[in-house]
């Protein structure tokens, strides 16, 4: 199955998006495809303003109906803002991953560079379905 | 190679999400599990459930003898057209599945089991019907269709023969109404008015597109665990096992121990827990905190570890975390989950979580 894959932004393997603004500060997200493979967002746990990240540091999580799942931070750098609508509105990460369903605000002195491309992306995507056999985290259900 | 319901090719029509649960592929949601929840919560939904194991004994006086001493809870206490719930146990107490006989009359008893437990069910059965020399046989021939919902009733009308329609409605929950090659039971897993099917497998597409039709959802596996969250009705495999008996389970309740003559597999172990005083209690907690409960987390009361969650969900009707969990029987009404090295407020409670008006 395709998802959207914005051609501007760029990406980590682990599925997050990032975006820098005009002032510097770099937006991070996680993929439509993420989104989907995840099912229903039912909660949300945001990182505390202020905090150092490393890349590949796992600085929120995203629970849906199925699991929790760890969102890494795609940069070194600071939490400068998160996205407090996600409290009461876990949902807009299915709807709207690349726009309202943002997660947290960068600041950092990194840049996007050494993250993958929306063709480069596409390709992880791509054989993630291949691979998809649908298995579940916790197998017993119902 | 995984198993097909006969309605397989319509999940993936639908577009379903396919998992693997016991060996089969089943639809874990058509495209959202929180809106498959609400359509069976507030209208009216369906699901397949033709992976269920269906077990017939069609002979009913050998087949009461044999059902008296294989299950906990006790056949006798039923009547033609009613249905029981109770557990299988093994000498130890240990619950090999949960399951819903039917007392079908003159043509006997009908069993369903469990998918993922079919294997063991059917080798620990089989040799002591032998000894009660007491004939089963399994229906895979049959598919079995679940419509739940405060509308299902409703739905049903478009779809059954009038004279049909009139004896499932006046039929009591947890009783059944045979008619052709329809078996219509006022049973189910979501805590909701409803019925469950079962037909030939060659008739279950047609009755399934007829029902899709007279605007009953499809919804899938994931949809049906958070539904009988809610409704605080255990899973198997999650809540209870082989190592847990029905009293550390929540399922006392289902153990018939009148008449004390009754000899049944597993008495005598439960017998001696219940003398020795029961350790553990099964509970319902509703968290306080935002997020998300989920199986095999730690409850604590106060600083001491008390018990494990059996079985954990977001409850998309309460709008908060939800669990099954075996703890202490001093734990207080107020505990705390560990969740994500965290530990977060929760209230326990007498499941269910979410009840239908009466």
């Amino acid at each position: 199955m395709s998802h959207i894959i914005p051609a501007d932004l760029r990406y980590a393997e682990t599925h997050e998006w990032a975006r820098t603004q005009d002032d510097g500060l770099v937006t991070v997200g996680i993929t439509d495809h993420a989104q989907h493979l995840l099912g229903d967002l039912v909660f949300v746990e945001l990182p505390e303003i202020g905090r150092v990240v490393s890349v590949a540091e796992g600085c929120a999580v995203v629970e849906s109906v199925k699991a929790a799942s760890d969102v890494y931070s795609p940069l070194d750098g600071v939490i400068v803002e998160v996205n407090e609508l996600l409290a009461d509105n876990p949902e807009l990460i299915n709807q709207d991953p690349y726009g309202e369903g943002w997660i947290f605000r960068l600041k950092t002195v990194s840049t996007l560079d050494a993250l993958m491309d929306a063709t480069a992306y596409e390709a992880i995507a791509a054989a993630d379905d291949d691979e998809d056999n649908g298995s579940l985290t916790d197998p017993r259900l119902v | 190679m995984a198993k097909h319901t006969p309605l397989y090719v319509r999940h993936l029509a639908l577009g379903a999400r396919l998992v693997d649960f016991g060996g089969w592929d089943l639809p874990l949601h058509y495209g959202s599990q929180l809106k498959e929840h609400t359509q069976v919560r507030t209208a009216a939904g369906l699901f397949d459930v033709s992976h269920m194991t269906i077990v017939d004994f069609p002979d009913p006086r050998p087949a009461r003898v044999l059902l008296r001493y294989l299950l906990a809870n006790d056949v006798a206490r039923l009547y033609p057209d009613k249905a029981l719930y109770t557990c299988l146990l093994n000498e130890t107490g240990g619950i090999i599945d949960d399951l819903i006989v039917y007392d079908r009359g003159a043509t006997g008893y009908r069993l369903v089991l469990n998918a993922a437990t079919r294997v063991k069910d059917l080798s620990w059965i089989a040799p002591i019907a032998e000894r009660f020399s007491t004939a089963w046989n399994e229906r895979d021939d049959l598919a079995m269709l679940a419509v739940q919902g405060p509308e299902a009733l409703t739905r049903l009308a478009a779809v059954l023969d009038a004279g049909i329609l009139a004896r499932v409605q006046a039929s009591q929950r947890f009783h059944a109404i045979e008619a052709g090659n329809l078996f219509i039971a006022r049973t189910g897993y979501t805590g909701e008015d409803g019925v469950e099917i079962m037909l030939p497998a060659d008739a279950a597409p047609t009755l399934w597109d007829q029902l899709l039709a007279a605007g009953v959802a499809p919804c899938g596996l994931g949809a049906r665990d958070t539904l009988r969250l809610e409704a605080g009705m255990s899973l198997y495999g999650s809540d209870m096992d082989e190592t847990t008996t029905p009293l550390v389970s929540g399922l006392g309740w289902t153990v018939a121990w009148q008449p004390p003559d009754r000899e049944f597999i597993g008495r005598a172990a439960l017998e001696r827990q219940r003398a020795a005083g029961i350790p553990q209690i099964f509970i319902g907690l509703v968290l306080e905190d935002r997020g998300v409960l989920r199986s095999h987390q730690t409850v604590y009361d106060g600083d001491a570890a008390v018990g494990l969650t059996t079985s954990g969900a977001f409850s998309p009707t309460l709008n908060r975390g939800i669990a099954l969990a075996r703890v202490a029987a001093t734990t207080g009404e107020r505990c705390r989950v560990e969740v994500r090295g965290k530990r977060l407020a929760a209230l326990t409670v007498k499941p269910p979580f979410v009840s239908r008006p009466r």
